[in-house]
């Protein structure tokens, strides 16, 4: 396959929103969803005379992206200009950062197909984002300004990346992060997560980077990986072929499958940056970088690997446990309040807990019917013997529904397996002596039968009996 | 109850009278409007006058005082505003046909804190196309004429602001200094106008020419009430993030401490060989009355003042360029009829919405900021800017304020210097300097022509040292009575 | 030799949208030729290490807090507008994706 011949070499910016409440540079509502043009004000309508104003809890997000992912953070930084033409670009310019981003540098790490990955990144920088147009089938189209000065960082990586897969998990590994430090909620569909991709080919061994073309229009992890997949192909032909691959910027189209050329016609882009003149130099202090860096939660990455380190957890478990901040922090508090194993606990949390909730952030909520706290005392009735495995089931059900604690739940109506040997001996016998016919056959060697007698003495009280003493004992009489 | 006499009038004195009820703020506003009325056609200073709003406004501050309660300090003061101030639900133009019809749905901050002290917005008052200009024959409405001299100009790019407090049409106005704007006028018109120290006061709400260079601030007919305007416009705005945190000053007390002590330096680049002798007449017999009356005179030298009128148009255009890439039909203003495409849109909206001096600027700006050109032309400007900056840093080790000419010539006639865009660059010689270090600096008037022309003075002081530009200007007028010539109401 | 010609006229006003009659190009050219000529003698002054001066404020830049204002009403906003459509501004049709910065 010509593919083989080239190594890939990816890089990508990445776009992501910062959900703060009031814009970047104005102090409208960033809610989205609203009727059109009602989020809006001078600033971010680009009216004459308007001056932008920044937004602390914006750049504080910013700072604890960087320290979460070891950017050094500059003391002083700026903001610029970036200037083009656009419906949705109200000012005619957007007010981004050029020479000295709040960021330089920094890593993140993450896993493909178990594999270890580590992604350089360049920089990361505020900006305030655009407007939304919308197109209809007539000669016209509309603009919505609710959006225009929401807050952006932007993230770009060095081309580290290697394959279509590993870009695509690369991306899932920055929502999880963003969403990790609760700064965003990362959703690619919403345009809360958004990618340009470069993309060159170089044969394999070669230390030069080949011509790379740009591709637009990335909206989902499937099209991270169906849009970079196609460009590979696409610039192999083009080698094949003896030719050049262009540097353009490519517009994919995912109904088709292919990416189009959308090389400007007239003017390339000249964005004549030039520091912004309105917003004095941004300093950030070490008192400032030391308590952001005191707030940050422990990241995705480190726990996975005390998960699947000190706490023996299988990676399936550790990647489903730590693939939302408050799937983790639910298990960490639980695991904390827990005697029993944590990989116990990681199956009550994966099977019963997740099976209940349709989004996995209600386990943050303060009326969870089952808090952290609730699980760890049930889990651990299972590991002192009070309850079987299916009793618990059985009460956690109730929990949920009833929003009671198991120790009351068992207290209340006796739902504790019965452990008293000589209490258990006694139906044993009763009910050894009232099957005659299966103690024959067993005696015979239908060894099975013995399931057959537990769920008698099962039956007989009420489900309570402690299976394994029950187990012991009929083997006893059964001989 | 007599109308009080308004031409000349100062603005301590009106506003006392209002609160001590010895007239009403309505029959201000009505003698204002009627000289308006009576006068404008010939002077153009208004683009327009808000006479029902005016008249609104004045029966609240009058009902106020009735109620005895306190109308502030500007009490009833009738004020213009350059149409580069955003007033919510009044049309306001920055001058240009590309926002002809605009009507902000927001105030500037300056000029709700006047209307808060009590003054009268009388209307919005003409200039050069987006403070482009130094003769304000830029407008793209029609040009304003020097009260002094009909067919001469009243300087710019805040003429409008300038003329109406000479013609008496207003008894103070605010207008914005970018390299000159308030100052040249000033001195063309023959009242006093400041440009503050940066960031003084708020550009919230101002329209932006160049967003670094841009000084609001205030005309009177006397230093007193120009300080007095000042105090009331200056100090932090939250929406402003170059605006000054520091407190305000004492600028109306200022005017009257006197001068005992300080040390007024002459830069030697300022009173060159071959400057108009009556300007250089004029000014030297000021700073020889500034000495007379105690100062120490010091010569002093600022170095980079060849490069100021170079660098100045290579910072402003780049901003400007900037700054006004948003009038693009879209949102508000002027919108092309017919466009088919987005690009037609916008070339052609802009293209029919500015006028030649904007587009001159536009592309110019553009020029420099162009990758490749950025290091070479823009990025230079900026660190001959910082020396320029560092010159006054120096100087005022040795001197309190700095005393120059404002303006090379008096008024020239309207469209004498139409054909030579340089040429009117150049005029700005003495004034952009303290522009780009972000320095205060006021005119006055010290003298007129023979052909009774008014002459500037322009007294500069170090950062926040409004102040001691009071104070020199304060003595100065006290011992001069060039402020109290008025010029004759045009017939 | 001059220092900008038309046709560098006609890309800086293309790259502006600006849209200027051929007599307008013409003589901008000539005046922007002598403006430029002016201003070249900045290149005269040696400006070493000295650092570009973007802001004539000495202060870093100041911080507000996440606190959402009311905002303008629909109206307000798109009171101004030369054309609209409901509660949107309208323009000629955009082809997606095309000029588009970033």
């Amino acid at each position: 396959m010509s593919v083989d011949r080239y190594e890939a070499v990816i890089g990508l910016e990445v776009h992501v929103h910062l959900a703060s409440r009031s814009k970047i540079f104005s102090s409208s509502s960033t809610a989205f969803g609203e009727e059109p043009n009602s989020c809006t004000d001078p600033v971010c309508l680009g009216l004459p005379g308007a001056l932008p104003v920044l937004n602390r809890a914006v750049v504080d997000a910013a700072v604890r992206l960087g320290l979460a992912v070891g950017s050094h953070i500059r003391p002083r930084c700026r903001f610029a200009r970036k200037h083009y033409f656009y419906p949705d670009l109200p000012k005619g310019f957007q007010i981004s950062q050029y020479e000295e981003p709040l960021c330089e540098g920094g890593a993140v790490e993450f896993r493909v197909a178990g594999e270890s990955r580590r992604v350089r990144l360049t920089r990361i920088h505020l900006e305030d984002d655009a407007g939304k147009n919308i197109h209809d089938d007539s000669g016209v189209s509309f603009v919505d300004f609710n959006r225009a000065g929401v807050p952006l960082v932007e993230i770009v990586s060095e081309p580290d990346i290697r394959s279509a897969e590993e870009a695509a998990e690369y991306m899932r590994a920055l929502r999880t992060l963003v969403r990790m430090l609760g700064i965003s909620d990362g959703n690619m569909e919403e345009g809360s997560l958004r990618c340009d991709a470069n993309v060159s080919l170089r044969l394999h061994g070669a230390e030069k980077l080949g011509t790379k073309a740009e591709l637009k229009n990335i909206n989902s992890f499937k099209h991270v990986r169906e849009a970079i997949e196609h460009e590979i192909r696409r610039q192999a032909v083009v080698l094949d072929r003896g030719e050049a691959v262009v540097q353009e910027t490519r517009l994919w189209d995912p109904e088709r499958g292919l990416s189009q050329s959308m090389r400007s016609k007239e003017h390339a882009h000249d964005y004549r940056y030039f520091p912004e003149p309105d917003l004095p130099p941004l300093a950030v202090d070490q008192d400032w970088i030391e308590q952001a860096r005191a707030s940050l939660p422990e990241l995705p990455e480190s726990r996975y690997r005390r998960y699947t380190g000190a706490l023996g957890l299988s990676a399936q478990d550790a990647g489903v446990l730590t693939s939302e901040r408050e799937i983790a922090d639910y298990f960490d508090a639980a695991a904390s309040a827990c005697a029993a194993p944590a990989k116990k606990l990681a199956n009550w949390i994966i099977n019963e807990v997740l099976a209940r909730v349709a989004d996995p952030r209600a386990l943050a909520a303060a009326d969870l019917p089952v808090p952290p706290v609730a699980l760890a005392e049930l889990v651990d009735l299972v590991e002192k013997g009070t309850l079987s495995g299916k009793l618990a089931k059985d009460v956690f059900g109730r929990m949920w529904q009833e929003k009671r604690r198991a120790g009351e739940i068992v207290v209340s109506e006796s739902v504790a397996v019965v452990s008293d040997a000589g209490l258990i001996e006694e139906i044993c016998q009763k009910v050894v002596a009232a099957c005659p016919d299966e103690v024959a056959r067993f005696r015979a060697g239908q060894g099975k039968l013995l399931g057959f007698f537990v769920g008698k003495v099962m039956k007989e009280m009420g489900g309570k009996a402690n299976p394994k003493t029950a187990n012991e004992i009929l083997q006893r009489l059964l001989g | 109850m007599a109308a009080p006499q308004v031409k000349g009038a100062s603005i301590a004195e009106l506003a006392d009278g209002v609160r001590a009820q010895k007239w009403k703020a309505r029959e201000l506003v009505e003698s204002y409007l009627d000289r308006i009325a009576r006068l404008d056609g010939r002077l153009g200073c208004y683009l327009l006058v808000d006479a029902d709003g005016a008249r609104r406004r004045a029966d609240q501050i009058d009902a106020t005082v009735a109620a005895g309660r306190d109308p502030g300090l500007l009490a009833g003061v009738p004020i213009g505003l350059k149409d580069i101030f955003v007033t919510r639900g009044l049309q306001t133009t920055a001058g240009s046909k590309i926002l002809r019809g605009f009507v902000p749905p927001y105030e500037s901050t300056v000029s709700a804190r006047l209307a808060a002290a009590g003054a009268i917005a009388l209307g919005k008052l003409n200039m050069d196309e987006f403070a482009m200009g130094s003769s304000n024959e830029n407008s793209a409405f029609k040009p304003v004429h020097n009260p002094w001299d009909l067919e001469r100009v009243p300087g710019g790019s805040s003429g409008g602001s300038a003329a109406s407090v000479a013609a008496s049409l207003c008894a103070g106005s605010l207008g914005t200094d970018t390299g000159g704007s308030i100052r040249q006028p000033a001195s063309l018109c023959g009242v006093a106008g400041m440009k503050p120290t940066y960031g003084r006061v708020s550009r919230y709400g101002v329209i932006a020419f160049a967003s670094s260079l841009d000084h609001p601030g205030p005309f009177g007919r006397t230093v007193e009430d120009v300080a007095t305007l000042l105090e009331v416009i200056a100090g932090h705005d939250p929406c402003d993030a170059t605006s000054i945190p520091s407190p305000v000053g004492r600028y109306r007390q200022a005017c009257d401490a006197g001068l005992a002590g300080m040390r007024v330096g002459v830069p030697e680049e300022y009173l060159q060989a071959g400057m108009d002798p009556e300007v250089e007449a004029a000014v030297r017999g000021a700073i020889d009355e500034i000495a007379r009356a105690g100062a120490k005179l010091v010569p002093v030298s600022l170095p980079h003042t060849q490069y100021a009128v170079a660098t100045y148009y290579l910072v402003c255009t780049a901003e400007a360029s900037s700054n006004l890439a948003r009038y693009d039909g879209v949102r508000y203003g002027h919108r092309t009829a017919e466009a088919s495409s987005l690009e037609e849109l916008y070339s052609k909206t802009r293209g029919e919405g500015f006028g030649t001096e904007p587009k001159r600027r536009i592309i110019l700006g553009t020029y420099v900021l162009r990758s490749g050109y950025y290091e070479a032309y823009y990025g230079k400007a900026l660190r001959v800017r910082r020396k320029i900056a560092d010159d006054f840093r120096a100087v005022f080790d040795k001197c309190d304020v700095l005393a120059t000419p404002t303006s090379p010539t008096a008024a020239f006639k309207l469209g004498e210097r139409q054909a030579d865009p340089l040429q009117m660059y150049l005029a700005d010689i003495y004034t952009v300097a303290p522009a780009l270090a972000g320095v205060p600096a006021l005119s006055q008037c010290c003298g007129f022509t023979k052909g009774n022309l008014p002459i500037g003075l322009q007294l500069i002081g170090p950062p926040l040292g409004e102040e001691a530009v009071f104070r020199v200007a304060g003595e100065y007028q006290r011992r001069s009575d060039w402020h109290k010539r008025l010029p004759e109401d045009p017939s | 030799m001059p220092r900008i010609q038309p046709d560098e006229v006609r890309t800086i006003a293309a790259l502006a949208r600006l849209r200027l009659s051929e007599t307008e190009i013409e003589r901008m050219t000539h005046e922007l030729d002598a403006i430029l000529e002016y201003i070249d003698t900045v290149k005269n002054l040696d400006t070493g290490n000295t650092e570009p001066m973007t802001h004539a404020v000495p202060f870093d830049c100041p911080l507000r807090q996440d606190k959402p204002k009311p905002s303008l009403s629909v109206e307000e906003a798109l009171q101004n507008a030369p054309r609209r459509r409901d509660s949107f501004f309208e323009v000629p049709r955009i082809v997606p994706g095309a000029g588009e910065g970033s």
